[in-house]
């Protein structure tokens, strides 16, 4: 008896952690997957049961397809940029530089990642002021000011040109991700290469690309699932706005729940990201795990 | 291996062949590979200078000049956007960061101690629910949380923000400590038990210690975390004079929209404490996301 008590007792020392775990992360899951079943608002908080109800409505609903494609938007650019364009600043970066002057790059790269998202959000949405704004003076600068608009001001351009501050904060910051994994890479490799007489780009291609790969997969995943959680610079730059052009499946959310008070449907919408964003966090979790029993 | 091995047998001669006839073209791709990460770099780089120079400038100067260095240093500006309420929202910001990178460390670093170096009842569970945590995001969480911490009086104080950057980020927290903690040599807290040190004792006088490195990478990353988040804050809190930073420079933006020089220095004053910690701590901050990332 004295021997089990002391054995749990140990539990004293994960206490903390679990039960913040439970109650504030668990918990609001399987509520909102409850909730999203129900019919409520400010008004009325007795919960009604409507079933599927508020999924029909949010699958009839252009806007709900609309901040789904914009995610869809937000992963594919955020692909090209942060897993591809990245890799090849950082094998640049590995290849050209020398050691002093690599660390100061890498250094500056890294800035605005460490910036909060408001304030870049803030900052672009100067940039992009129709009027005043560097980007509408640099087009007019090199002769292209008939390209020139209200970026976030319309409805062709709104989502894009936030997607286009996102890849600005985000590049530096898997760039220096991939250097860590280039830097791990063997030397012996690109001597050997080199010796053979093989260039810069069919190194890259068939040394630095392989044997990068884990990190690939992981920025990957992490990358296609932050698009789907974006929040943060639409909320800032657009709120959705203009008209929901720039919706995405976050901000919808906050919007129906917070602005319009329809609970229920929010919560439906939360399910919908939850169930997108557990799919590719399971992939990668099976994906590394069979990594790691593989070598 | 085997590449490697019958490269090392080519003839010096060869070698130098191989790369002279790289020539012009080499030169060329070097310039181009070099003007690019330059061109990136200008591009990092440039807004947040314009950023930090337009704080000093006055509006003539921003709407008429937008690429000028500003005429004269109007440390004014700093001064007033301080004053019309970047020194509230920075305490905030300092409280709630504060609490939750001492909440965070703490509770994970306890856990990872019972997680991998005691023996728990139900360990294995215990992980599984950490690991589990990881895949969970605040946007899904966002009704049901409104609802609980309404229900249990934390709607609109400080702590709603820090119990959640903890709970968070707990997961994440203890997988970093914990790959770090199972590295250390168990023979250490063996000799320290066997000289009788309770398992209170060896966690603060031993373990602790040990892990002060990945502590400080934790906590750096928490800093990061917490100083710049921006969904929670701006759901969970109501009262103006609770504001954290993120949330309250968009309200100073709304509220001063023709002032741009103070809405800038304003941002310049909330960029600046996590660039400066990423600048100071910069290899921390690196091993906590290599490991954090790749765990």
């Amino acid at each position: 008896m004295g021997a089990l008590l002391t054995r749990w007792r140990t539990w004293l020392w994960v206490l903390p952690a679990v039960a913040l775990l439970l109650v504030f992360v668990y918990y609001p899951i399987v509520d909102n997957l409850r909730l999203s079943f129900f019919s409520w608002n400010a008004f009325s908080p007795e919960p009604r049961f409507v079933g599927l109800d508020n999924y029909a409505e949010a699958f009839a609903d252009p806007v709900f397809w609309r901040a789904l494609l914009n995610n869809t938007a937000y992963a594919v650019v955020s692909l090209v940029f942060q897993a591809g364009l990245s890799l090849v600043l950082a094998a640049l970066l590995e290849e050209l530089v020398g050691k002093r002057m690599r660390g100061l790059l890498r250094t500056l790269y890294f800035i605005p990642a460490a910036m909060s998202i408001t304030v870049a959000g803030v900052l672009f949405s100067f940039l992009y002021n129709p009027r005043y704004g560097l980007v509408n003076a640099a087009l007019d600068a090199v002769g292209l000011g008939h390209l020139g608009r209200a970026w976030l001001g319309e409805e062709s351009s709104a989502i894009w040109s936030v997607i286009a501050m996102s890849q600005w904060q985000s590049i530096g910051y898997t760039a220096v991700l991939f250097v860590v994994a280039i830097q791990r890479i063997p030397r012996e490799y690109y001597e050997a290469a080199r010796v053979d007489g093989s260039g810069a780009v069919r190194t890259f291609f068939s040394i630095t690309v392989p044997m990068v790969r884990e990190m690939t997969t992981l920025i990957v995943i992490l990358t296609i699932s932050g698009a789907f959680l974006v929040f943060n610079e639409v909320m800032v730059m657009t709120a959705g706005g203009p008209d929901n052009s720039s919706q995405v499946l976050g901000t919808w959310l906050y919007r129906k729940a917070f602005f319009e008070d329809d609970m229920g449907y929010a919560a439906g919408v939360a399910t919908v990201i939850f169930v997108i964003t557990f799919a590719i966090a399971a992939l990668q979790l099976a994906v590394s795990r069979r990594r790691r029993y593989d070598t | 291996m085997i590449a490697l091995g019958s490269s090392m047998e080519r003839p010096a001669s060869h070698r130098g062949a191989a790369r002279a006839s790289l020539g012009v073209r080499a030169v060329a791709a070097r310039l181009l590979g070099w003007s690019l990460l330059g061109a990136f770099a200008v591009a990092v780089l440039y807004p947040v200078l314009w950023m930090v120079l337009s704080g000093f400038k006055d509006n003539q100067e921003i709407f008429n000049q937008p690429w000028a260095p500003p005429g004269e240093l109007r440390w004014e500006n700093y001064a007033r956007a301080w004053d019309l309420g970047v020194v509230r929202y920075f305490t905030n910001s300092v409280i709630v960061t504060g609490a939750s990178i001492l909440a965070t460390t703490l509770i994970s670093a306890w856990a990872a101690y019972g997680l991998c170096r005691l023996r728990l009842p139900f360990g294995n569970a215990v992980a599984l629910l950490v690991l589990g945590g990881l895949l969970l995001s605040p946007t899904v969480a966002l009704i049901p949380l409104f609802r609980l911490l309404t229900s249990i009086g934390l709607f609109d104080t400080h702590w709603a923000l820090i119990v959640l950057y903890t709970a968070f980020r707990i997961p994440f927290t203890i997988f970093l400590i914990r790959a770090y903690m199972i590295e250390l040599p168990r023979a250490v807290d063996e000799a320290a038990t066997i000289d009788g040190a309770t398992r209170t004792q060896v966690f603060w006088r031993v373990i602790l210690p040990m892990c002060r490195p990945i502590l400080v990478s934790a906590a750096l990353l928490q800093a990061l975390f917490a100083w710049n988040e921006f969904a929670f804050a701006l759901v969970f809190i109501s009262d103006e004079a609770l504001k954290t930073l993120p949330v309250g420079l968009v309200a100073m933006q709304s509220r001063l929209l023709t002032d741009w020089p103070v809405v800038l220095a304003g941002l310049t004053m909330a960029a600046l404490p996590t660039i400066l910690l990423f600048l100071v701590g910069q290899r921390q901050f690196l091993r906590g996301l290599t490991e954090g990332v790749g765990k």
